[in-house]
């Protein structure tokens, strides 16, 4: 994900060589000479079809791959968490609020992640879904362990332990006389 | 929010692993000081016949034997005795040794005079309890060996003054005497021991010195009786008073024959009216006699004729004789008139000139000379000057010479009653610029010493200067209020009727006053201070009053004589209010209310329990009123095995309407079985304060503490256990305690110590108690711990409900809902035997607590409440032991350096004060006896504070170095990336 939107930073301009145009007199040069057009067309249609075909086919397929990229992220967050124990220190603490905070800077940069794939063919829809899920299925990982960690107000406790004391209504006073 | 607070006070855990309590020397002094005192002096004897060694050797009411420095009244050294081992005398045998008789004259010690190491000590068996009277005649000799002569508990002995070995012993008990007086007539080998048997008879022994062989045995009877004070004029005669105190009987004894010589005091002092009193006075040829008003001294003649020398007015003491040169003697006597005090010092044999004569202005809050020691010295011109050792009414002790103070002792705080606290006044605004100025060069220069310090750059100049300003802070010594709340004024009542203010900062005293109802007079005769109440502590609405305390005390002795209230205000140190003699005292209930002045409403009980409500004010009435139904109070009679509980009823019905008295109506009662004695009864403190009802265990499990302030505990032990360890077998003696609900008298808990015993120390705070007794089986002490909590809160673990606040947790309880309770607790050995037990207390309650254990050595030990946690298992699980839970020992560890006295002994150790400071992790502890012990406690570490000796130098420093990193990095780094781009 990270590379992918490093890429989309990077570009400054674009020259696009496929050229889709048919007919000649859309265009400002003519053609040269010996260049039909016509003979040529059918071919390079299903040519270019072809590789536009291939193209989405590689699009969809990279799209499905960046989304399922999380899931490795997942079990490596899985196994450091482990690692972490669950005491309150440093590494644990450390570790929690990572896995807290990767899958909502990734939630927050859904649309850029996908950019680069993004075609009218292209149905993002699906691997959109599943880095969604697996974002969100990093994060409840996360919140998981800041409550194993026992840093969420889940319990009585959390709600009770500054709670003064109930004021009395009777008072009593008195002992052995003094001497 | 209590997860925030738990990760970092965690990591607050972590960054201090060392979790040592303790303080390094150089720490000594600066948050702590000690006094020492000995008391109100009974005896003083001089030691001066060497040069060089100018000391006093002084026996005290606090059971207190020192020498002093003359120079400056210092002690040299100091020893102690029992609470039950009262010195009756002292004295110097051999030029070396200071010898003190004590416990009723049944053991006779020697100590070294100059160090005051012990030589010897001796037993002096004996079952008649009597006189003591210890003798050390100069020049009986036998075996070159000197010998003591002890009447005590019936008998005669002599004792070897070098080894203390009990030479002979005449029982003297089956004659029916009771010795008056031993009698070495100067160079001879006889002793005389006179005294009387029954009411008339007056008998002479006469004794051999060195055997202890009776050589002569002599009575005669005087019909109408004598009361029992004498006093020898000579070796062979003395006075007496008949039984009547109307005639003067000198008695002479010479070579065995009795005589008889009546005089009425009526031909010697004009108003007969009065009763005399012949005053313990040793002054040959001589004798003086006291009325109330006037002091007659009286020469007695050879024939046994009377005469009388002088009549002086306002002699408030005498002195004892004191020979000087050449078989001259000298007395000294005070008068005392308006501030001043008059010493006269007159020749034994020529009344008609004065051997000095001097006037003293005398602080009038120091009341009325009580004693007075003389002692001569030789001046450059060879001739005779005097010192004089005066004590005061107040217990202080004062050296005069020259016609000035030399020194003066405040004794008085020996002898501490009571103790409360008062806030010091608030700062005003406007502090002078340059004072501003001087005070941050100082302070600039101080922290560059330290940052020297920390950096070890110091030289030893340096370490000393740093130490000296470390110790003489002037910070801490200020007579205004500090944002931490270190700094308070300690009101303490002393057993003399005096009120001192001693400043936490370095322990001088602020002010004294000598209270009028606590001082003798013909309305009190016996006046004792008992306790003293905080009466008004201004804080919200009455900022410009000041703050005052109420002093409680009783005239006589029994619980039945009117007691006397004093109001003193404790900046000024003036008494605002007095009250008394009014009604008897037995009980004094400071309540929870406090008027629009601040106020505190208190309610007094006296003997017949009828309730007096003060102040005597129509709206401390109104809210008094308003609250009635629900003041309940209650009474231990200890001796009875009972305790009562009683309700307010309507006003009493007394000769004159008092609308301020109220009746007490019986309630409810616990009468303990014939085999349970009450022994100790402990409550939780009125001012503590509790943080939280809740304690959160480990697996997030919360439990509910049941915190009332209405619990008392109750310790009792069967009767034969009563009496000192050892008089008993463990299957006669078992120890029971209570927890009872003084409201409606419920136990809530009842727990069987079999085969314990008494004594019990015990502290309540919180939901918990601790309590120290001696288990018989075992041989050890032990410390019990009961924690009691709240089983009807239990079932509050909705977490919803507590986050919308849908709970009854916060709602008022009445102890008539009867909550049910469960208690757990758990028994641990200890080491020491224990003088006193307290608790560490704080502003909000957060800081975990330590107990503050005054052991037999003396000192404080500081035990953290956590070894006496009833959960403590062998082996916690895992998060018992994140929650803190210590693995369970048999006994608890006492670690070295969590004696908060350090290297200090609190010598006689009565009481532990703790006095919450303002800051959150800072507690005052105050701890007297015979000397004055104060410290500041942090339980947990200052967690919400820096350390004193923080090096903000060094943080300053810090931060400019790393702004200057910064910059030059910054411009380092941009000229590289210039040349990067011409590259």
């Amino acid at each position: 994900m990270e590379k992918g939107k490093g890429v989309m930073v990077g570009r400054r301009w674009a020259v696009d060589f496929t050229d889709n145009s048919t007919t000649p007199s859309s265009r400002d040069i003519p053609d040269p000479p010996g260049f039909t057009r016509a003979s040529h067309d059918q071919d390079d249609s299903t040519l270019s079809r072809q590789k536009k075909g291939a193209e989405a086919n590689w699009k969809v397929q990279k799209a499905w791959e960046v989304a399922q990229a999380p899931f490795k992220n997942l079990l490596m967050m899985g196994f450091m968490m482990w690692m972490a124990g669950s005491t309150v220190h440093l590494f644990s603490i450390g570790i929690t609020f990572s896995a807290l905070w990767q899958p909502i800077s990734a939630l927050q940069g859904v649309g850029k992640v996908f950019e680069p794939y993004k075609d009218s063919k292209v149905d993002l829809l699906g691997p959109k879904l599943l880095f969604i899920a697996l974002n969100l299925g990093g994060l409840a990982l996360g919140v998981w362990k800041l409550n194993t960690l026992g840093l969420l107000p889940t319990h009585a406790s959390d709600w009770v332990s500054s709670l003064s004391p109930a004021q009395e209504v009777e008072y009593s006073g008195g002992g052995i006389p003094l001497h | 929010m209590a997860m925030a607070i738990r990760v970092f006070l965690l990591l607050l855990f972590l960054s201090y692993s060392n979790l040592a309590f303790s303080l390094y020397e150089d720490q000594v002094g600066l948050m702590d000081w000690h006094q020492q005192y000995i008391g109100k002096v009974k005896h003083a004897v001089f030691h001066t016949q060497k040069a060089g060694r100018k000391r006093v050797v002084v026996s005290t009411e606090e059971n207190v034997v020192a020498s002093l420095d003359l120079r400056r009244g210092e002690i040299f050294w100091r020893h102690v005795l029992g609470t039950n081992d009262a010195i009756d005398e002292i004295d110097i045998a051999l030029g070396k040794y200071v010898i003190t008789l004590s416990s009723e004259g049944s053991s006779l010690r020697a100590w070294n005079l100059p160090d005051g190491q012990m030589v010897w000590e001796s037993f002096l068996p004996g079952s008649n309890p009597s006189k003591s009277l210890l003798s050390v005649p100069t020049n009986l000799k036998v075996d070159k060996d000197s010998l003591i002569l002890i009447y005590s508990n019936g008998c005669l002995h002599a004792v070897s003054s070098i080894d203390g070995e009990i030479l002979w012993r005449k029982d003297l008990a089956t004659e029916g005497i009771e010795v008056q007086q031993l009698i070495h007539p100067l160079g001879s080998d006889v002793i005389y021991a006179v005294g009387f048997v029954g009411l008339s008879q007056f008998d002479v022994y006469q004794f051999n010195a060195k055997n202890g062989e009776l050589l002569k045995y002599n009575s005669a009877v005087f019909p109408t009786g004598f009361s029992r004070e004498i006093s020898l004029v000579s070796t062979d005669t003395l006075v007496a008073l008949d039984a009547s105190r109307s005639i003067l009987v000198s008695i002479s004894f010479r070579d065995g024959d009795i005589g008889f010589h009546q005089t009425h005091v009526s031909d010697l002092v004009q108003d007969s009216s009065v009763m005399a009193v012949i005053l313990p006075f040793k002054l040959t040829g001589m004798f003086a006699l006291k009325t109330n008003s006037i002091m007659v001294f009286i020469k007695v003649t050879d024939e046994g004729k009377l005469e009388v020398l002088d009549k002086i007015d306002h002699v408030k003491t005498v002195s004892d004789a004191l020979p000087f040169s050449e078989g001259q003697q000298a007395f000294a006597l005070v008068q005392q008139g308006g501030s001043k005090i008059h010493l006269t010092v007159k020749l034994g044999h020529d009344w008609s000139s004065d051997l000095l004569k001097e006037s003293i202005e005398m602080d009038s809050q120091r009341g009325l000379a009580h004693k007075v020691f003389i002692n001569n010295y030789i001046r450059t011109d060879r001739s005779h000057g005097f010192r004089a050792l005066i004590v005061m009414e107040d217990h202080s002790l004062l050296l005069i010479q020259q016609g000035e103070i030399v020194w003066n002792r405040e004794d008085g705080l020996a002898s501490v009653l009571d103790v409360t606290t008062s806030e010091l006044p608030v700062e005003k605004d406007g502090v002078s610029v340059a004072k501003v100025e001087h005070n941050l060069f100082e302070w600039l220069k101080g922290h560059m010493l330290k940052l020297k310090g920390t950096l070890m750059l110091a030289s030893p100049d340096d370490v000393a200067a740093i130490q000296r300003i470390r110790l003489k802070s002037s910070e801490k010594s200020k007579m205004t209020r500090d944002h931490n709340g270190f700094r308070k004024l300690l009101i303490v009542l002393t057993k003399a009727g005096k009120v001192f203010a001693l400043h936490t900062g370095d322990g001088r005293v602020v002010w004294s006053l000598l209270l009028h109802s606590l001082r003798k007079s013909e309305a009190c005769e016996y006046p004792t201070g008992l306790y003293v109440y905080q009466w008004q502590v201004p804080h919200h609405h009455a900022m410009d009053e000041n703050p005052s305390v109420l002093v409680v005390g009783r005239c006589g002795l029994s619980p039945n004589s009117p007691g006397v209230l004093s109001i003193v205000d404790t900046y000024t140190g003036k008494e605002l209010n007095s009250l008394g003699p009014v009604h008897s005292i037995v009980q004094v209930i400071p309540l929870p209310f406090t008027d629009s002045t601040e106020q505190r409403l208190h309610l007094l009980i006296d003997a017949d329990w009828h309730a007096h409500l003060y102040p005597r004010t129509p709206e401390a009435i109104g809210i008094f009123q308003h609250e009635f139904a629900n003041i309940y109070c209650y009474s231990v009679k200890a001796d009875k095995g009972i305790i009562k509980g009683h309700v307010l009823g309507k006003n009493c019905f007394l000769e004159v309407a008092d609308e301020y008295c109220f009746e007490t109506k019986d309630l409810w009662s616990i009468v303990f079985p014939e085999s349970e004695k009450i022994i100790a009864t402990v409550t939780r403190k009125l001012n503590e304060v509790v943080h939280t009802q809740a304690k959160v265990i480990a697996d997030q499990e919360v439990m509910y503490k049941y915190i009332s302030k209405n619990l008392l505990f109750v310790a009792t032990v069967t009767p034969k256990a009563i009496g000192a360890i050892g008089f008993v077998t463990p299957e006669e003696s078992w120890l029971v305690v209570y927890l009872i609900d003084t409201v409606t008298g419920r136990i809530l808990y009842r727990m069987t110590h079999h085969g314990s015993q008494g004594p019990v120390h015990a502290v309540f705070s919180e939901n918990w108690v601790v309590y120290h007794y001696f288990n018989l089986r075992a041989h050890r002490y032990e410390l019990s711990v009961i924690e009691i909590y709240d089983q009807s809160r239990a079932d509050n673990k909705d977490v919803w409900k507590l986050i919308l606040g849908n709970h009854n947790l916060t709602s008022p309880i009445s102890s008539y809902s009867r909550p049910e309770v469960i208690t757990k607790s758990q028994s641990y050995f200890f080491t020491h035997s224990v003088k006193a037990i307290a608790v560490t207390s704080t502003a909000k309650g957060i800081t975990s607590q330590q107990l503050l254990i005054g052991t037999i050595g003396d000192q404080v030990l500081a035990l953290d409440k956590r070894f006496l946690d009833p959960r403590r298992s062998i082996n916690p699980t895992q998060a018992e032991r994140e929650e803190g839970i210590i693995p369970l020992t048999d006994s608890l560890p006492i670690i070295p350096q969590s004696y908060v006295t350090h290297g200090l002994r609190v010598e006689g150790l009565r009481g532990i004060v703790t006095i919450p400071a303002k800051l959150e992790s800072t507690t005052l502890v105050f701890t007297y006896g015979v000397d004055l012990f104060f410290t500041r406690l942090a339980p947990s570490r200052t967690y919400d504070s820096l350390t004193e000796d923080f090096s903000y130098a060094l943080l300053l420093i810090t931060i400019v170095a790393l702004i200057v990193a910064i910059f030059v990095t910054w411009v380092l780094s941009e000229r590289k990336e210039l040349q990067d781009k011409w590259r």
